[in-house]
């Protein structure tokens, strides 16, 4: 356990020191900032005091900026050699994802937490559903770490960091539309198995206040998968 | 700790990359690993520090087996060309080796400092590595691979890139350490390992060629002692045939067509100084000079090697 906090501080500081932390933090604020309350159907056209806008801007954003955040974690090492030093000292592959993945994790949570000031904002306006907002929040906690667990194998598969941003996005439009198009468009078997896989359908029932353990499930087993593949990737040089 | 190698082999896709290599080192031992580019020297220290298995074969550790990942604790290792994280300050990256080789919270400041010191890294400690020279990163590099402590050191060539000065420091510290640690050093500049080690290994295309101190291999190699002599005297053709007749000359040739300088090879075993100095005594014709060759490691680095 302290070897993955050990990594993870590291990462985490490096996310800092090389400003890419606060690049991301300031673009996701500004981006769903700007979505949810001066541009579209932002909230004060909705004329509704909840968080609907700013939960389905979050769902884009993070989709494009996990994978910016995760591409250089396991490549880098891998480019730089600096992996066969890492994992030369008393250290595992397994360690090391997990520390990566909290480092990742803990740096999108960062960025959701400092839009609770959104939430702050909106309970003055109106009658809020906290419930919902909670769900909500858990929701998009969830959706990242499937997301960073998907970046997290796509940076182990190449060396590129760019390579591993395109194969992250290129596997996570899977999931976020294309199964999803598929569930709605076959009928019978088929359409259900897109439609289970389809992780924004798991998402907006999460953020619309529904709790299913299947949603759950289905979030870390993705999660989980990336970072065991990630692992076995690294494994595999022996 | 003594490192045991154990009938190791190891395949890249179908090229074998080590047959059946074997050797042992001791504490207190510098081992001192030679080798052509590409004869496994890299392999072999990737596999004893755990970072790529072996397709058969063993190598033990102090009882224990590298392949349970539990050896990795007692090992200090420098891999090649010398990774590190350019964006990190020269001190946060030695903490951060520290925490991960599991050294005691209380103790890690101190042992920053002292391995700063070891390795002259003072006035460059708060730099990002990237900052840094060549020569000032392997100090780094090197400060990293003892922060723990390690009763092993694993080097793969330690001094590449560094200036002549700086060449013999690491020399130096390396042999300070070696007087308690087993140390294993990749290389192939040869009179470092003259310089360095207390015995030689060299391995050629995926085998051991030699095993044995610098002195063993030289006799090893020796075979036929070479003597470059000088001598006063009027014309070549008479002393070329009173040479050759010696019942210890195997070869005698004149040198560039000089009068009175030759090359003088013995048979195995052999050794024509005395017959010489007595047949030039006999015939009055002054010794200028005479040369004994001895085989260079060089040499025995090439025969062995170069087939």
């Amino acid at each position: 356990m302290d070897s993955i906090l050990t990594i993870s501080k590291k990462e985490l500081a490096g996310f800092f020191d090389s400003l890419s932390g606060y690049i991301v933090l300031i673009a996701f604020l500004g981006f769903t900032g700007f979505f949810t309350w001066l541009y579209g159907s932002d909230i004060f056209i909705r004329k509704q005091a909840d968080l609907v806008v700013f939960f389905s801007i979050a769902k884009w954003t993070l989709f494009f900026f996990i994978p910016a955040i995760t591409m250089k974690l396991i490549s880098e090492e891998k480019n730089n050699g600096t992996l066969e030093l890492l994992l030369t000292k008393p250290l595992n592959e397994s360690q090391l994802v997990t520390g990566k993945f909290l480092a990742a994790f803990f740096l999108v949570a960062i960025a959701l937490a400092l839009t609770l000031i959104y939430y702050i904002s909106i309970s003055y306006l109106g009658k809020i559903d906290h419930g919902a907002i909670i769900s909500g929040y858990l929701g998009l906690l969830l959706f990242s770490a499937a997301y960073i667990g998907i970046g997290l194998f796509a940076s182990s598969i190449s060396k590129n960091q760019i390579v591993a941003f395109l194969l992250a996005l290129f596997i996570g439009i899977f999931f976020q539309i294309i199964f999803d198009i598929l569930g709605s468009s076959l009928n019978g078997i088929p359409g259900k198995v897109f439609d289970f896989l389809s992780l924004s359908g798991h998402f907006d029932s999460i953020s619309r206040g529904v709790w299913d353990t299947r949603d759950i499930i289905y979030f870390l087993s993705i999660c989980v998968l990336g970072i065991e593949l990630a692992k076995e990737n690294l494994a595999f040089r022996k | 700790m003594n490192i045991e190698i154990k009938n190791v082999n190891k395949f890249y896709g179908y090229q074998k990359v080590l047959d059946d290599v074997s050797f042992e080192v001791i504490p207190g031992e510098i081992l001192g690993f030679l080798g052509p580019n590409g004869a496994g020297k890299t392999t072999t220290m990737k596999i004893i520090t755990g970072y790529i298995g072996m397709d058969s074969g063993d190598v033990v550790i102090d009882g224990k087996s590298v392949k349970t990942g539990e050896t990795k604790s007692s090992i200090g290792y420098l891999p090649e060309n010398n990774p590190l994280y350019l964006d990190m300050p020269v001190v946060d990256y030695l903490r951060f080796s520290a925490k991960l080789q599991g050294v005691e919270k209380g103790k890690i400041e101190n042992k920053v400092r002292e391995m700063i010191k070891l390795t002259g890294l003072n006035k460059e400690k708060h730099k990002l590595i990237g900052e840094l020279s060549k020569g000032f990163r392997q100090r780094v590099g090197l400060a990293q691979a003892l922060i723990h402590d390690p009763e092993i050191l694993i080097l793969d060539e330690p001094t590449t890139g560094l200036d002549p000065n700086q060449i013999i420091e690491i020399r130096e510290l390396i042999k300070e350490l070696g007087k308690e640690k087993t140390v294993i050093l990749s290389t192939h500049i040869l009179p470092e390992v003259e310089a360095t080690c207390d015995r030689i290994l060299i391995i050629n295309k995926g085998k051991i060629v030699a095993n044995g101190t610098s002195k063993d291999l030289r006799q090893q190699a020796e075979g036929n002692s070479l003597l470059k002599i000088k001598l006063e005297v009027p014309e070549n053709e008479t002393v070329l045939e009173k040479i050759k007749e010696l019942p210890s000359v195997e070869d005698v040739s004149v040198v560039n067509n000089e009068t009175g300088r030759f090359d003088v090879k013995s048979f195995k075993g052999l050794r024509s100084n005395r017959e010489i100095f007595d047949l030039c005594a006999k015939n009055n014709w002054p010794i200028v000079e005479m040369i004994p060759i001895e085989t260079k490691l060089e040499d025995v680095f090439r025969d062995l090697t170069m087939n």
